[in-house]
């Protein structure tokens, strides 16, 4: 079939076309569509790098601008994915490096990135700009050296939340002086002390400068000359702050914040000296996001801020707000869409802090625009969770975390089935839900009834048997990512639910009642996902099929069970002839 | 990394001898020593200093060692904040402990790794409860301190938890307030020689 249009045309067509979403829907129209698309893909976005090969990405898409992968499972943010896992960059880039010369954009998250793929980065690009690596590791500030030396015309070097083997501050000296193009850096996760002359003179020569996101070695007192010199940036990350009280260090802070006119963005605050704090009111009015997640600083202090901030979107505060402060920011912040409030003490089961689920129903009452929360406390109610619910039906992401695993209505006593069914029935655009406390199989049939939006759904300690697990499968039409820790799930939810895994990202299980044979018969079932077992006591192959896998993580894939799984990993059905060829 | 020693502290309810059937809900899969889920120790990774001594402070009059139900250890990656985080935080706190003791004021930011010196923190079990609590030691200045800030930290604890109305009533905050207080029972600790001591007998400090 040929096209009524000429290529030229559809081509111009498909470039104001953006999201992955709709591309891959316009490649599904009919077979010149998917030429023509293909061909003019700029951005690729690979949710889950053992779902498709490099090989198989540059076959189909041969002139990629920028390249977004993601390795590892969420749930190895929080230690319960075991080292060497997999998730590797090098491979990627080995087959990037020859196909792509025009590459300009990589963005990984959790991956494993090593100083040898980043000197590949800066050796093959000439016209690389920007490199985002979000909780990666692997890699050391060599390897950012040769970024920072090579990559001439870089743009954006964003390293969140990675893990760095940190050797010096020296990489940073390594842009050299003919470099004027950086618009945005984030080393706020390093710990080495770059040279601050260097940092200075980088500052200086950037006049495009919008986002500079400073580690917490660089001192307070040098916050104000780095300003003055950028009194551009939107987005800011402070060092330490706090200083040896010299009445000038205040005062020429106060005074290069009043400069930074387009603020919007502040984060950093380690070590803060609540003394400080005022230098930077100049600047709330215009505030959008505020990050004080690092900050130890009491709830009057947080308020005190808060209040100052009109336009405020999205918050990020320790657990030392309390319900005060967060009552102020219900009065204070009518623009607010996202929460997130972090526990300063975890570990602890004792309320150190008066931070209670009226916090967060005073939050959804006051900011009607209020989509995104993620709320760390000790107690919770179905009183409260329906209230929210009723207050707030345009939440889209809910992650209730209660730090007492299977955590009853502290009131009642009964389990947080009826609040949760809330939050799903009255959400109904909700997209991603993270649940906590006392949870029987009836929330799961809520969820499966009216969760349709629901894309990603994190289950730990909750259900009672495989009904649950069964509801969310059979019921969640949205489902991409779910995952499921310390939950009485078994063989028959998931054998019930074969077909509907091929329509998700991954589903990952630990700790659950999954069995071998049942893994084994899985994947014999449904050849095109992997079916991996981590098991780290050994010689799974001598034992029963009635036996209790540890880890269990399945994905859909084009590319076959992969071939770079550790020993404690095993594919199942790897051996046997039922592959699809 | 540095390892971590961590000292007990076991509070046992009075005339309980270790009493299991303070349960509710499916809370009582963990008190029954059968425990159908894969737990471990925790890694806490927080890089905090070894602390030499292990105290073992036991409430109840009568010695419990194989009566207490086992130390409930706390759960790997629960609750789900980010190794990340976890680290910045405890990170900060050693260095305001580090500058309250009138050490070098500007905080050792800027190097690898972790300063030295940091906070006590020791477990505590009490006999029925779930799970462990940490607490820090260096927050208090007295034995009185730390047995106060004790009987708080279950007392809540366990009126959130309780599954039935009768033990809730046992359990309430005064009642437990007046039985740790209560002059019949004397604090005692396990030292690490494993002699019984007197609460008192050593200072504070």
């Amino acid at each position: 079939m040929t096209s009524s249009f000429p290529e030229e045309v559809l081509e111009h067509v498909f470039s104001f076309i953006t999201s992955h979403k709709d591309r891959n829907v316009v490649s599904l129209v009919c077979k010149s569509w998917y030429e023509i698309e293909r061909w003019c893909r700029r951005r690729v976005f690979i949710g889950n790098c053992y779902a498709v090969s490099p090989e198989i990405m540059i076959r189909r898409f041969p002139e990629v601008r920028a390249v977004e992968l993601k390795g590892k499972p969420h749930f190895a943010d929080f230690n319960l994915v075991p080292e060497g896992w997999g998730g590797y960059f090098y491979p990627w880039i080995v087959e990037m490096a020859k196909a792509y010369p025009l590459l300009e954009e990589i963005k990984l998250k959790r991956m494993v990135v090593s100083d040898e793929g980043l000197e590949m980065i800066g050796r093959s690009f000439r016209c690389f700009k920007v490199l985002i690596l979000s909780s990666c590791e692997g890699f050391s500030t060599d390897g950012l050296a040769a970024i920072a030396a090579n990559c001439r015309n870089l743009r954006e070097l964003d390293l969140r939340e990675s893990e760095v083997e940190d050797l010096s501050g020296h990489w940073l000296s390594h842009f050299p002086d003919a470099c004027t193009s950086l618009e945005s850096l984030n080393m706020s996760c390093l710990s080495s002390e770059v040279s601050l002359s260097a940092l200075q003179r980088l500052v200086a020569r950037s006049p495009k400068l919008k986002t500079l996101r400073l580690n917490r070695a660089v001192p307070l007192e040098k916050l104000s000359t780095l300003l003055l010199r950028a009194p551009q940036l939107v987005e800011m990350g402070t060092g330490a702050y706090s200083a040896d009280i010299h009445s000038d260090v205040y005062s020429s802070l106060a005074a290069a914040f009043s400069k930074c006119k387009e603020l919007k963005s502040l984060s950093g605050f380690w070590d803060v000296d609540p003394y400080y704090l005022p230098v930077f009111y100049s600047v709330c009015s215009r505030l959008t996001f505020l990050n004080l997640s690092y900050a130890t600083i009491q709830s009057p202090d947080v308020s005190k801020i808060i209040s100052q901030c009109p336009n405020l979107q999205r918050l990020w505060v320790l657990d030392y707000i309390e319900d005060s402060g967060l009552n102020t920011l219900s009065l204070s912040c009518k623009d607010l869409r996202e929460l997130r409030v972090f526990p300063s003490d975890p570990f602890i089961a004792d309320a150190n802090v008066s931070l209670t689920e009226q916090g967060l129903v005073a939050v959804s009452e006051g900011c009607p625009k209020l989509q995104s929360v993620l709320y760390f406390c000790r107690q919770m109610s179905n009183s409260a969770l329906i209230t929210i619910a009723n207050n707030r039906p345009n939440l889209t992401c809910f992650r209730l975390c209660i730090l007492e695993p299977r955590a009853p209505d502290y009131l009642t006593f009964e389990p947080l089935d009826t609040g949760f069914g809330a939050i799903v029935d009255q959400c109904k655009g909700l997209q991603r839900l993270s649940l906590s406390g006392l949870l029987t199989d009836r929330v799961f049939e809520y969820i499966g009834k009216h969760a349709k939006k629901l894309e990603m759904l994190s289950i730990a300690f909750a259900g009672d048997s495989d009904l649950g697990l069964h509801h969310v499968l059979s019921g969640c039409d949205s489902l991409r990512k779910l995952e499921i820790r310390d939950c009485p799930f078994g063989d028959k939810a998931l054998l019930a639910n074969v077909s509907k895994l091929e329509t998700m990202r991954s589903l990952w299980m630990s700790s659950c009642a999954v069995s071998l044979g049942a893994c084994k018969l899985l994947s014999r079932k449904m050849p095109r996902l992997n079916v991996e077992v981590i098991d780290e006591q050994g010689d799974l192959d001598s034992r029963p099929d009635n036996c209790a896998v540890e880890k269990l993580y399945i994905y859909r894939t084009v590319a076959g069970p992969r071939l770079d799984t550790p020993s404690f990993i095993q594919t199942m059905g790897q051996n046997t002839a039922y592959r699809l060829p | 990394m540095t390892s971590f020693d961590e000292t007990e502290l076991r509070l046992g309810l009075p005339g309980d001898g270790g009493n299991k059937t303070i349960e509710g809900g499916a809370t009582a899969v963990h008190n029954s020593g059968k425990r159908g889920y894969d737990e471990t120790i925790m890694d806490l990774k927080l890089k905090l200093s070894s602390h030499d001594q292990e105290t073992k402070i036991d409430h109840d009059q009568k010695k419990h060692s194989s009566a207490n139900p086992p130390a409930k250890a706390q759960v790997v990656g629960w609750p789900p904040v980010r190794s990340y985080r976890k680290n910045m935080l405890s990170v900060q706190k050693k260095s305001t402990l580090h500058n309250e003791e009138g050490n070098d004021s500007s905080p050792s930011f800027g190097t690898k790794g972790n300063g030295g010196g940091g906070a006590a923190f020791v477990k505590v079990s009490m006999d029925g409860a779930p799970y462990l609590r940490k607490v820090d030691l260096r927050m208090y200045k007295s034995y009185q301190d730390l047995s106060d800030a004790l009987g708080n930290m279950f007392s809540s604890f366990t009126i959130g938890n309780c599954g039935s109305q009768g033990l809730k009533d046992f359990m309430n905050e005064s009642k437990l307030m007046d039985l740790l207080n209560n002059s019949d029972y004397v604090p005692t600790y396990e030292d690490k020689d494993g002699d019984w001591m007197l609460v008192g007998d050593v200072p504070w400090e």
